[in-house]
Formats: C-alpha cells, structure tokens, sequence
C-alpha cells in the first residue's frame, strides 16, 4: 500500500536525531521505522510514523525543513531469496527505485519501504504480483 | 630617490594651490560633461563658481559605487570615446562590474604616479620587478607595469597564480622586487620553503602589497620568511587604480599622492568632514583625471591621515593603513565581495527570502570563504541528489558571480542567528 513518508533535513551534527525522535515521542506519535541518508555534511532523515500529517505540522513548528513522500509498503516472507524475489518483480517490469529499506517485522513477515521513481506503475506491478500489499494497521 | 622632489616636497601651501586650481577646472569639467553630476550640483544648489578652492570641497556632493553601477558602463565618462585608450573595470555588487576608462593623458598621469610609489618603496632603474598581481580588466597588472617601465626598470610581466614559474622566474633572472597580494606572498613563501629554496638564494630586496587588507603581524611574517623589506601600496580601480598612495622606506603610513588625488576623511554617519588626524572614512577627489574624473568618492576603508613631514623627506601627506570598513565589503583574494552579491545569486534561485552566513577564514595563507545556506522549504527536497544538486548550483551561481570559489555548505533552518529582525550575514574570523 501507499503511505506517507515523513522526511527531515538534518545537518550532521550532534544530538539533531536526538531532538527529532523527542518532538515526535512528545507528541504521542509512533516511530515504525526511520532510516537516514546521508552524505558529508547533511543527511536526510526519512520515517515512517503513526500520524505523518501531525508530525509534518510538528516538526514544521519546532523549524526543520520537512516534507512528506509518498512511498509503497510492501510485506515479504522473513526468509532467505524472498527480498530477491520482489526485487525480480519489479527489475523484469522495469520499475527504477529511487530508494528503499526493509527491516524484519517478527518472525515470518519483514517490511519493505520502497520510493520507486513511478509509484503507480510499481503499485500495478506489485498488486499484480503474487505478493500481498501489507496495510499500515498492520504495522 | 624622490621621483618628483617638486611636488613630493611641496610645502603645504604650495600644494593647496595646486589642488586649488586643478580642482576649479575639474569641477567645471564634470558639471558640463557628466548630467548625474550636473544633477547632483543643481540639487545642492551648486554652480561650478562656488568651488573657488580645495577649502570648498566639503560642499561637493558624494559620489558611491552605486552612481557608477546606475550610469553603466559608460555613463560617467567625461570625454567622447575616440580619447579613451583603456577600459579596466572591477567586481561589482550585482554582477555589473564598475568600470572605468582612461584617456592617453590618464595613462600618463597613472604611470607617474606609480612611478613615485615606486621609488618610495626604494626600487630603482637597475630592479628587475616581478609582476605578479593580476593583467587584464583588474587594475594591478597593468597599473604596475606601465609605472615600472616608466620607471626604466625591468618589467617581468607574469601576472597572478603558476606559483612554480614564479619561483623559477624569480630564481633565474633574478628578481630583486615582488608586486603582489600581501597573501600570495605568504604563499610563495611557503612553497618556497616545501621545494626547498631558501630565501637568502634570490636576490629579492622588496615586496610591493596591496589589493586586500593587511596587518604589521602579517608584515613582520612576510618579511621574516622572505627576507625583504614589505611596502604596503593603495589604489582602487574608481580612483585610478595602484599608485593612490604607498609606503615610502620608512613605512610609516602612505604618501597619497594628493596633487592628483586630494584625500578627505569624514565621519561615517554623519558624513562631515572630521579634523586632521582623526580615524573616519576616506574620500577621494580626482583633480587630473579625464576619462571618468571622480567627486568625493566614498572608499569605506577607515584610515586617518597625517599631515607631518615624513622622515623621507616626502610632505605628501599620509593614510595609515586601513583600519576597517564602514560598509560589509570583504576583501577575499584581492576580490571585492558584497554580502549583496551572494543575496542576489540566491534570491535568483528561490522565491522567499534566503537565509546565509559568510564564513571567511585563513587557511594557511589563503582566504576561504565559506556559505552556509538554510535549507528552508522551498529548497528541500526528500531525494538526496537534488540536495547535493542544490548544494552545485549555488556553488557555480556564486562563483560566477563573484569571480572566486567558495565552499557551500546546507545547514537547518533556523541554524543561523536572526539579530532584531535581520541577519548577521558575515563572520570574518580572519586574524589579520
């Protein structure tokens, strides 16, 4: 499925992540998962929350620079070749991924985060596909 | 040697008169031939007959970097232009240069002039001076060229940067005087020392420095490292170029050269003219000039002046080196840097108003600047390579409109501190 996307500039400096995940925890909302890319001075930090709305409105109070993207969540078997196997799905319908990150949900399921360049042809692609669409509620 | 003992000598009696009578005709020339001055004298209420000696010269109104930008490229000129041989131009504060021109007459008078700031400076006919401030549109080379060969020294014309050709120049054919930025010759001084070439094995004697500000610190470390006397020269492009005034052996202050450019000091407020010997703002008033004569020209540096005859000899009188500046204009390499400048490239770019920081700092020898620009709204974007395409352009925008490179840097909103309401734009940790 889609979902918002909550993503923050940060300068590489101490304590920034530190004072992100307490505005969010302050304001009662979830983290599920949150990477950051970064390169020699500045990285971003993207996330995937309860509320992205209010944490966008928050974090825009507390002056970062915020800005939501719509990524595709997609659940996979928590076992070896299953990642590879989405990814061939995808490669053979020619969809380009921008970026994405998994990570392990329990022990049979693990999520994948996916920012592909075209998010409704991946969408098409995938719901084709033999992979069921994880929702967010399930996260 | 004194190039021009008459004039370098005159009591001051005698060069008030010479002002006097340079500055009537001069003032007549401007009023007919240049209409932004006519207007600014006709608001003031002012006829060329009011100017009846370099005492009236308060009552003339100011002219600023911004009256040559308005009246560009041309527009200042006082003579058609069949009698202007030469165009330099420098940097300007939206990417327009100022630009000045000189006629065959100006030339001449420039080529004295710097002649007697050589002379000052101890270097002679039989010198072999090393030339290494830029050629081209920027004043330094050639200013500097045209004076030494007047001069009957020998000129090497290698203008600025290729730092191993100096020193190989400099080794084989004997440089005796160096002309550059007061930085570059830190600089030089350094890879002299990383190849091995020890400064008692040239024959360089002096050092002539200018174009950007420097401090006694600075001379005592060129001196020391390169083991010659360092003389510290003053121009700028609006006034004529190299050779407004410059340290004589004593190095005790600049002789202006005041029969061709009469200097005033005012008080940065209120723009009255302050009493001898107190520190304000320098103007200049160009009496000989016939390209592009110019009024009460307002420098920003802060000096004082001294009207003491020096130990030399000399009665002209002297500026002390520059204290400071009464605007946000920042010397970086020899290149003149607004804050304006940097505003304008990144207004270009979005539609709100940006947040920057100017961080310059000294690097060894050379001077970095650095631009932290606030990643707001409207420049984020979620796709990393973006950002580091943002970081690019900003980058290259600059520097082609400042004509230097600069390091960028992508900073959080809010990172740069907002003092009532308007930015510290500059922080120059220099230590100069």
């Amino acid at each position: 499925m889609i979902v918002k996307q909550v993503s923050v500039f940060l300068e590489n400096k101490l304590g920034r992540l530190n004072e992100v995940t307490h505005i969010l925890g302050n304001a009662g909302i979830n983290i599920s998962a949150f990477t950051i890319a970064d390169t020699s001075d500045f990285g971003v930090l993207r996330l995937i929350v309860s509320d992205p709305d209010k944490a966008k409105t928050i974090l825009k109070e507390n002056l970062f620079s915020v800005q939501t993207t719509d990524v595709v969540l997609v659940k996979t078997d928590n076992k070896p070749g299953s990642l590879a196997k989405l990814l061939e799905a995808l490669n053979s319908e020619g969809i380009f991924i921008e970026y994405m990150y998994s990570f392990s949900k329990d022990e049979n399921d693990a999520i994948n985060v996916i920012r592909p360049v075209d998010i409704e042809k991946c969408m098409t692609v995938l719901q084709s596909s033999k992979d069921k669409l994880l929702f967010t509620d399930e996260l | 040697m004194i190039w021009n003992e008459k004039i370098e000598c005159a009591t001051r009696e005698e060069m008030e008169a010479i002002q006097s009578e340079r500055l009537i005709k001069t003032v007549e020339r401007i009023y007919h031939n240049v209409p932004s001055y006519r207007a600014k004298m006709q608001e003031k209420g002012l006829v060329p007959a009011d100017i009846k000696s370099v005492k009236d010269l308060s009552k003339l109104p100011f002219t600023e970097k911004t009256d040559l930008r308005d009246n560009y490229p041309f527009g200042m000129f006082t003579v058609p232009m069949s009698e202007i041989v030469r165009i330099h131009a420098s940097s300007g504060t939206t990417g327009k240069p100022t630009v000045v021109g000189y006629t065959r007459n100006d030339l001449n008078m420039w080529s004295e002039v710097v002649t007697r700031t050589l002379c000052m400076a101890g270097v002679g006919q039989n010198d072999i001076v090393q030339i290494a401030y830029g050629y081209g549109l920027f004043t330094g080379g050639l200013g500097m060229h045209y004076g030494t060969e007047n001069l009957g020294a020998t000129v090497i014309p290698i203008s600025g940067g290729n730092t191993q050709k100096q020193l190989q120049l400099m080794q084989d054919f004997k440089s005796s005087v160096i002309a550059c930025t007061p930085s570059y010759a830190l600089f030089l001084a350094e890879v002299m020392k990383e190849n091995g070439i020890e400064p008692e094995s040239l024959n360089l004697k002096v050092g002539i420095f200018g174009a950007e500000p420097w401090s006694e610190n600075m001379r005592k470390e060129i001196e020391a490292k390169l083991k010659i006397k360092a003389i510290d020269i003053y121009g700028l492009s609006e006034v004529v170029g190299p050779g407004v005034s410059c340290e004589c052996e004593e190095q005790a202050g600049m002789h202006i050269n005041e029969d061709h450019f009469i200097p005033e000091i005012i008080h940065p407020e209120t723009l009255e003219p302050m009493p001898p010997g107190e520190i304000g703002e320098l103007v200049f008033t160009t009496i000989t000039k016939e390209g592009i004569p110019i009024i009460r020209y307002r420098t920003h540096d802060l000096t004082r002046l001294i009207y003491d005859k020096c130990k030399c000899g000399r009665t002209l009188v002297r500026m002390e080196k520059c204290m400071g500046r009464s605007d946000d204009m920042l010397i970086i390499r020899g290149v003149n840097v607004f804050p304006s400048q940097i505003e304008s490239v990144l207004l270009e770019m979005s539609e709100t108003e940006p947040h920057y920081l100017l961080i310059v700092e000294r690097e060894g020898t050379l001077d970095v600047l650095k631009v932290l620009v606030e990643v707001q709204e409207q420049f984020f974007s979620d796709e990393i390579h973006k950002l580091e395409e943002l970081k690019t352009k900003i980058k290259n925008n600059i520097q082609n409109t400042l004509g230097i490179s600069v390091a960028v840097k992508l900073v959080e909103p809010k990172t740069i501190e907002r003092t009532a309401g308007k930015s510290k734009r500059v922080i120059d940790n220099r230590k100069i």
